[in-house]
């Protein structure tokens, strides 16, 4: 593990403001530490750099093309814009597709409220969708026990993938398909209540920026009553014995 | 050297082997020409051979394109020391009477088959300039002896003996060659790069993903002549310190994948690679991987992911493959194109490859001519040839007696050329100048009874098909796109919906991560400049522009 | 608007649930103030049967469903200055358009009310009284021209009191908040 350098080895600027870079550190880290907001959907600290949310994209000075700045390293003397009107109008446009490609309904989502695409759309003055809404039907997984997975909330944004992978080393999840009919997908594609491989440590639901990955239990109805467990501790403590409920009929 | 001899024995083995015959009848066996039932042709050609008793005299050789697939099944007649002749519309029963005809026979060849002769002077011929497909359909692609008596191999031969790497990438800087698969970036710049680089091993790869709707140049060079680019890649591998490659083809391409295959065995086999080519120190294991056909794998980064056996998805650049590559080593790319042009400039000298072509873009490039057009097929043209003369004198002008209206190069990453600009020189700066590029060679022209936003809609299509999916833009937006071409082409389109084409267009184009994602709205944009009106017309409200909802 | 007469107010409740006339409600108090600024000319809260003309704002709760939700917002489309979207189901289509990847109406219906725990069996048929589904419900901006959204599900009392007063301070502006759900 690299601990923190002892000096940052460059500098540059980010809307104006000079910023000092460790060498190999990327723009979207750079601002990040300056205190400079950079939205992001994909980018997560401690795992390997996806850049396929495109949110992150910033104006390098004397490029012609946007770069993303995750995957962007910092150089000594770059010049970079963060929050142009075209930057802008690009992440309102990407946060809009996203939106208008899935089935997002807030107002019944686990998640709502705690959502980095709702909370990202705010930022970006996001009051409506301008695209013409897919409403795709991409069903729910509900095989694992603990854990639910709710495809039409998916913004492909593959955290669960790496962290599976990077983080907790079971990869069991990836990515299937292409283009529109991209999918995630267990194993190789089977119910995640039949991975083999799946520790059920519940990293890809902590990373997941929407309710796409959530804990059971959490949505409505979903409360389950364990109400036999009363009369299992009276007879319990009046005939002092103590059995197995799993193996009760 | 033994292996040095090789050449030249099987050169002579295989001018004797010819010299046994009065007649060579050579019949395409292409794919165009295969669907317009060459493979009856020469199973006639060869049956009347035989009945005729000609076994000993004629040599029927099985060959690839030779360009005209408008005319097809061609066949073509090389008299020993004569000049040959090409047919076209060679049916079964035509090839029949033209065995029947040869000139060994005392009869005049009758109607039915001088009929069938293809004037050699015809503009479609006389404009072309063959480079890279010297040896199509002129040669037995299946037999290594065959493309050695071409002279196949020997620029390998002098490079291993008597050049030092470096000379190599000097004889491709000097000939100014740059990447055909449509960027145009120059082969030699990318291959010091790679001599640039260490590490214990270095990667060479063959771009023969070819994906363009309608494009079929490098499949016809591997299927055609598959040692051409066999000899190229050890080649680059030479000059640029590799000793591993890999010739990625998409799986549709199953003859391809089995010459290519096939070629490298012989070549193997003649100590022409593998371990200590010809007995040189240089050695280069190379092998084919079979693509599962997505457009996106012709991109470098998602190519490369597909060869190591992951998920076919492209990946940020820098880091680029010559510093970041296969498996993390040092790798350079190029077209199959770029790289069957390397023993042609080798062989003949970088001089005689810059002499052809503009100052800027060297060589020739090949193209595959489809749409409108009275004549279509495989053509290989100078660099610098204008498109009226591809159009007018190559292709024989539009069909069906309509007009010109736009040709399509670079097919779904390119863009459309107006009437008014027949004239343009193909070269890359003029055709990116223009809003196009020259791509990997697909070349569509189109007549006046198309219309430019359902081009638009189809080349968008394609895309949205293509999309692995990635990047956000390129996913949803593509859909969104064609969503909103819909509208217009279908005449339910308003002034906003135009509006709103043009700017997600500026965001999948500026946003991408890829070229994928980044060019699939040039058709959109190249139409619209150029035929603008199209669109308003097809508008609900197009004569109210700039009104309330504008 | 002239200053000779107050802006006159609509509310419109379309395909939804009612929830952001609701939470209109939840203004208690200051509904007296607004009905001293405005003129209420129509709303699921008042008698009128026909949407007038000349209408200065109206907020319109709920997604478009229906044939009658259409008619309804064309109709007050051409007779209104400030059209507003009201709360999520007219913003997004929300609850509302959740039986869209359900595909055509006709399968809906019959999952509801034949294959489901009715107990009449039947899919419901008055012709001129329950007006036919549309193919798929759309949000409002789908349908007509919209100039100011209100999102939320549903929007809370002080989102609307901000909305309220920008509007009829002149025009939209965001300074009400605009989050989904």
């Amino acid at each position: 593990m690299a601990r923190p350098r002892a000096q940052p080895d460059a500098a540059v600027t980010i809307d104006g403001a000079p910023v000092r870079v460790f060498s190999g550190e990327s723009l979207l880290a750079a601002a990040n530490r300056a205190g400079i907001p950079i939205p992001t959907l994909c980018a997560v600290q401690g795992l390997s750099v996806w850049g396929g949310c495109r949110v992150c994209v910033v104006e390098v000075a004397g490029d012609h093309t946007l770069r993303p700045a995750c995957a962007t390293t910092a150089v000594d003397g770059m010049e970079v814009t963060t929050g142009s009107d075209r930057l802008v109008e690009h992440r309102r446009q990407i946060v809009e597709l996203l939106f208008a490609e899935g089935n997002h309904v807030c107002a019944v989502c686990v998640s709502n409220g705690a959502c980095e695409l709702q909370d990202l759309a705010v930022d970006l003055g996001v009051d409506h969708i301008r695209f013409a809404y897919q409403h795709p039907d991409r069903g729910v997984d509900l095989s694992h026990p603990r854990y639910g997975l709710d495809h039409n909330r998916c913004i492909l944004c593959s955290r669960c993938v790496r962290t599976c992978a990077e983080i907790e080393g079971a990869n069991v999840w990836a990515i299937a398909a292409r283009g529109a009919g991209s999918r995630l997908v267990a194993e190789l594609d089977e119910p995640w209540g039949e991975s083999t491989s799946c520790t059920s440590c519940g990293k890809c639901v902590a990373v997941c920026p929407t309710g796409a990955l959530f804990d059971k239990g959490t949505g409505v109805g979903e409360m389950r009553h364990d109400r036999d467990v009363i009369g299992f501790l009276a007879a319990a403590r009046e005939q002092g014995e103590w059995h197995d409920r799993e193996q009760q009929p | 050297m033994a292996a040095a001899l090789d050449l030249d024995v099987v050169t002579a083995a295989e001018q004797t082997r010819r010299g046994r015959y009065r007649q060579r009848v050579m019949v395409c066996q292409s794919i165009s020409c295969l669907a317009a039932g060459a493979q009856a042709t020469r199973t006639a050609i060869e049956q009347a051979t035989d009945e005729e008793g000609l076994g000993h005299d004629v040599q029927v050789v099985p060959t690839g394109c030779m360009g005209l697939c408008s005319r097809g099944p061609l066949a073509q007649v090389v008299p020993r020391g004569g000049a040959p002749t090409l047919y076209g519309d060679v049916t079964a029963e035509a090839g029949r009477q033209l065995v029947a005809s040869l000139p060994r026979r005392a009869p005049p060849p009758p109607a039915a088959v001088t009929d069938r002769v293809l004037d050699p002077d015809m503009p479609f011929f006389a404009c072309q300039r063959r480079f890279v497909l010297a040896n199509a359909g002129r040669i037995d692609p299946e037999r290594i002896e065959d493309y050695v008596a071409e002279g196949g191999y020997r620029a390998m031969q002098t490079a291993l003996q008597s050049m030092a790497p470096d000379d190599v990438i000097e004889a491709i800087a000097a000939s100014g060659l740059r990447g055909r698969g449509g960027a145009g970036y120059p082969t030699a710049k990318k291959w010091r790069l790679l001599a640039a680089a260490g590490g214990e091993h270095k990667y060479v790869v063959a771009n023969g993903d070819e994906g363009d709707p309608g494009a079929f140049m490098d499949r016809t060079v591997m299927e055609d002549d598959p040692h051409r680019v066999l000899e190229g890649i050890a080649l680059a591998a030479y000059a640029t310190g590799a000793d591993r490659a890999f010739l990625y083809v998409r799986a549709e391409f199953a003859r391809a994948v089995e010459r290519l295959d096939a070629a490298i065995r012989a070549a193997r086999r003649h100590r022409l690679l593998g371990r200590r080519v010809l007995g040189s120190d240089f050695s280069l294991d190379v092998s084919v991987r079979i693509g599962a056909g997505a457009f996106v794998c012709g991109e470098e980064t998602a190519l490369m992911a597909s060869v190591e056996g992951g998920r076919g998805t492209p990946r940020l650049r820098p880091p680029y493959p010559t510093e970041q590559g296969l498996w993390g080593a040092p790798t350079v790319i190029n077209n199959v194109e770029t790289l069957a042009n390397v023993p042609g400039i080798i062989g003949r000298g970088p001089e005689a490859f810059a002499a052809i072509g503009t100052s800027a873009s060297n060589g020739t490039k090949v193209f595959a001519l489809a749409g409108s057009l009275v004549n279509t097929g495989l053509i290989e043209v100078p660099m610098g040839i204008t498109l009226r003369q591809i159009v007018e004198d190559v292709g024989g002008g539009i069909a069906g007696g309509r007009a010109f209206k736009a040709a399509q190069t670079g097919g779904p990453s390119g863009g459309c050329i107006p009437a008014e600009l027949l004239d343009t020189p193909m070269d890359y700066e003029r055709l990116q100048a223009l809003g196009s590029i020259m791509g990997s060679g697909g070349l569509i022209v189109m007549d006046d009874s198309v219309t430019m936003p359902e081009v638009a809609r189809y080349f968008m299509e394609f895309c949205r098909d293509e999309s692995c999916g990635k990047c956000v833009p390129c996913r949803a937006g593509t859909v969104q796109l064609v969503g909103l071409l819909d509208r217009i082409c279908t005449g339910a389109g308003t002034t906003r919906d135009l509006a709103q084409l043009e700017s997600l267009g500026q965001t999948v184009r500026e946003t991408s991560l890829c070229g994928l994602g980044q060019t699939a709205p040039n058709p959109l944009f190249s139409t619209l400049e150029h035929f603008r009106g199209e669109y308003l017309d097809l508008l609900v409200d197009g004569d109210t522009a700039g009104g309330e909802d504008g | 608007m002239t200053a000779a007469r107050k802006p006159r107010l609509a509310t419109v409740w379309l395909g939804g649930c009612s929830g952001c006339h609701m939470s209109f409600l939840d203004l208690d108090e200051w509904l007296f103030d607004l009905a001293g600024l405005v003129d209420v000319v129509y709303s699921p809260l008042m008698d009128t049967k026909e949407y007038p003309d000349d209408v200065d704002v109206v907020l319109v709760e709920g997604a478009v469903a229906n044939r009658d939700n259409l008619e309804l917002a064309e109709r007050l489309r051409a007779s209104s200055r400030l059209v507003v979207s009201f709360g999520d189901c007219a913003v997004t289509g929300n609850v509302t358009a959740l039986r869209n990847p359900q595909g055509e109406p006709a399968a809906l219906l019959q999952r509801v009310y034949v294959d489901g725990p009715d107990r009449h069996g039947v899919v419901p048929s008055a012709p001129g009284i329950v007006p036919d589904l549309l193919p798929q419900v759309q949000e409002l901006h789908a349908v007509i021209h919209v100039d100011a959204y209100v999102p939320g599900c549903p929007p809370s009392a002080e989102r609307i009191k901000a909305a309220l007063t920008s509007l009829l301070d002149g025009g939209p502006d965001h300074r009400w908040g605009i989050r989904f759900g």
